[in-house]
C-alpha cells in the first residue's frame, strides 16, 4: 500500500480505512506455541471467541470451528479460558518457520 | 444586552462561557481560577447554560473529557492553572495532536516547589510547544475579548487547534475592573457554529480516531499538526480585525506603545504591560524616546512582525514572568532574539526575569530597566544580559 505524504492525511491523525486491521497479519507474531481446537470437547459458550484480543476464533453458521492462524497470536488467553473440563483448547508446540514471513 | 459592569477576571470568563454556552465543560477547581469554575456550575444549576458540565476527579481527568467530548464533535472548554495544567500535560499534546480546538482559561500562577499560588507565566510558558495556540491577556478586557476570539481562532477549518488564554493569577483573576460585556446574541452570532470535520457522533462514516502510529506515519502526522497552527497568523488577524470592526476592540499579534519614535523599548506581556505603559509615559514626560511592545499572541510567535518593530530600536529588554533554568535566556527573550538574527542592524537586547511567584513589578522597576537600556545604547555593549528584576540580591 502506498504510503501518503502528510498533506494527503486526514486532518487529526483519523484513520478513514475503515477496518484496515485485516492487513496486519499478527498471527507472524505468534513464538514457539499456538492454540489447537478440539471439537469434540467444545460446548459452544464462546468464551474463547470473547477473549480472544485478536478476532482470530472462526465461527461458522453460528459454531465456532477452530482458529484463524493469520490472527492468532499464540497467547493463550482462549485455552486459558475453555471451561470444559476437557479443554476444546489446548497450547500445543509449534515450529517457528521464519521463511514464511508475512503475507503481503 | 451589551452592559458595563464591574468583574473580576475569572467573573470575566465566567461570563464569556455563559454566552457561549459549550456543548461540554470540564473542569477541576484549582486556586486561582476556581471561581471560573464554580461560576460556571451555578450558572448551569441555574439554567443559565444547556452545555453539559463535567466534574471529573482530577485535571488530568478534566482534559481526558474535553477530549472525548471533542472528539465527539462538541464545543468543548476548560479552565486550570499551575498545577492543574502541568497535570493536563500529557492530555494537552493529545488535543493538540488530534487536532481538537479545545479552549483553555489558564489563569497564569507560578508552579512550584516552592508551593505558591501567584501569579507567573510558569504554567504555560511550560506548555509552549505542546501544539497550542497561547494568547495573553494585560486585563480583565482582554482576557474576556481573548476566550471569545479563541474558538473562532481554534476552531476554523484551516486550523484546527486548542487554544489557551492566558490572565494573570490575582492580578487579573481577582481584580474589578469595568468589562464591557457584549450582547448574549452577538456574541453567539461572532462564535458561530463550530463544524468538525470528524464528529465521532457522525454515524455515517467509518474512521478511526487516534489509532497508533509507527516509525511509519508518526512524522507525517506530527508535520501535518504543525500545518494547523502555521495557518492560524492569518486567521489570528482576521478574527482580530472583525471583533474590532464588531465590538469596537480590534486585536493583532502584539500592541505597541509609544513606539513611533522610540529607541529604548520595553517588551513584556500581560498585566505587567499596563504598570509598564504607566513607567513609558512617565518616562517620556522626561524626554526619553521609549516605548512598549506587548506580545499577545506567544504561539504561533508572531516573529517576522515583532523583528519589523523592534529592528531599529537601539536597546531592547525583553522582561519574562517565568525562568527557563539553564537556558539561553528566559522563553519570551529567546524567541525575540532569534526573531531579530536575521537584521543585519538590530537592537542590542537585555533580558529580565521579573514577577516570579507573584512579586510585585513597579513604575520604578520599569525604570531601572530603562537607565540599564539608557546605558547599552549609550556604550554599544551589554555587560550583563539576564538580570532579575525586584529581587534581593
Amino acid at each position: 500500500m502506498k504510503k501518503e505524504t502528510w498533506k494527503e492525511l486526514p486532518i487529526g491523525t483519523v484513520n478513514i480505512h475503515a477496518g484496515n486491521s485485516v492487513i496486519n497479519l499478527t498471527g507472524t507474531w505468534r513464538s514457539g506455541r499456538r492454540p489447537e481446537f478440539i471439537e469434540k470437547n467444545c460446548i459452544q459458550c464462546f468464551f474463547c471467541w470473547l477473549y480472544c484480543p485478536h478476532f482470530a476464533i472462526l465461527v461458522n453458521d453460528g459454531k465456532v470451528t477452530g482458529i484463524n492462524y493469520d490472527y492468532c497470536t499464540g497467547c493463550g488467553l482462549c485455552a486459558e479460558e475453555c471451561p470444559t473440563k476437557e479443554k476444546a483448547i489446548i497450547m500445543v508446540k509449534e515450529e517457528i518457520k521464519l521463511a514464511e514471513g508475512r503475507k503481503k | 444586552m451589551k452592559a458595563t459592569k464591574i468583574l473580576n477576571g475569572n467573573q470575566t470568563i465566567a461570563e464569556a462561557v455563559r454566552q457561549i454556552d459549550p456543548d461540554v465543560i470540564a473542569a477541576y477547581p484549582i486556586t486561582p481560577s476556581t471561581a471560573i469554575v464554580e461560576t460556571i456550575a451555578s450558572f448551569r444549576a441555574d439554567g443559565l447554560i444547556t452545555g453539559e458540565f463535567v466534574c471529573p476527579e482530577s485535571e488530568h481527568s478534566a482534559m481526558s473529557v474535553c477530549i472525548g467530548a471533542a472528539s465527539a464533535g462538541g464545543r468543548v472548554m476548560t479552565a486550570t492553572c499551575s498545577q492543574g495544567l502541568a497535570l493536563m500535560w500529557e492530555m494537552l499534546y493529545i488535543a493538540a495532536g488530534l487536532r481538537l480546538p479545545i479552549v483553555a482559561s489558564i489563569v497564569n500562577r507560578a508552579l512550584s516547589a516552592p508551593i505558591n499560588i501567584h501569579g507567573d507565566h510558569s504554567d504555560t510558558m511550560g506548555a509552549r510547544d505542546s501544539g497550542w495556540i497561547q494568547i495573553y491577556s494585560e486585563d480583565c478586557q482582554e482576557a474576556y475579548d481573548n476566550f471569545i476570539q479563541a474558538f473562532r481562532i481554534g476552531e476554523h477549518s484551516d486550523v484546527l487547534t486548542p487554544v489557551m488564554v492566558g490572565l494573570d493569577g490575582f492580578i487579573i483573576s481577582h481584580s474589578s475592573e469595568v468589562v464591557h460585556v457584549e450582547d448574549d446574541a452577538a456574541v453567539k452570532k461572532f462564535i458561530g457554529e463550530f463544524k468538525p470535520p470528524y464528529p465521532l457522533l457522525d454515524t455515517s462514516r467509518k474512521f478511526t480516531v487516534g489509532p497508533i502510529d509507527f516509525t511509519d506515519y508518526y512524522f507525517e502526522h506530527k508535520r501535518s499538526q504543525i500545518a494547523g497552527i502555521e495557518n492560524s497568523p492569518r486567521v489570528i488577524e482576521e478574527v482580530g480585525k472583525e471583533f474590532g470592526r464588531t465590538f469596537g476592540r480590534a486585536y493583532g499579534f502584539f500592541e505597541e506603545y509609544r513606539t513611533d519614535d522610540a529607541e529604548l523599548c520595553i517588551v513584556v506581556m500581560s498585566s505587567a504591560a499596563g504598570t509598564g505603559k504607566d513607567a513609558v509615559d512617565e518616562l517620556r514626560a522626561e524626554g526619553k524616546k521609549i516605548g512598549l511592545l506587548k506580545p499577545r499572541v506567544f504561539r504561533p510567535f508572531p516573529h517576522r512582525q515583532i523583528a519589523e518593530a523592534l529592528k531599529s530600536m537601539k536597546a531592547v529588554a525583553v522582561l519574562d514572568r517565568s525562568s527557563a533554568p539553564g537556558a539561553f535566556g528566559a522563553p519570551l527573550f529567546t524567541e525575540v532574539r532569534s526573531a531579530l538574527y536575521d537584521y543585519e542592524k538590530r537592537p542590542k537586547l537585555v533580558n529580565y526575569v521579573y514577577g516570579l511567584g507573584g512579586r510585585d513589578i513597579k513604575i520604578e522597576h520599569f525604570k531601572e530597566v530603562a537607565r540599564k537600556l539608557e546605558k547599552i545604547a549609550a556604550t554599544g555593549k551589554v555587560e550583563e544580559m539576564l538580570g532579575y528584576l525586584n529581587l534581593r540580591e
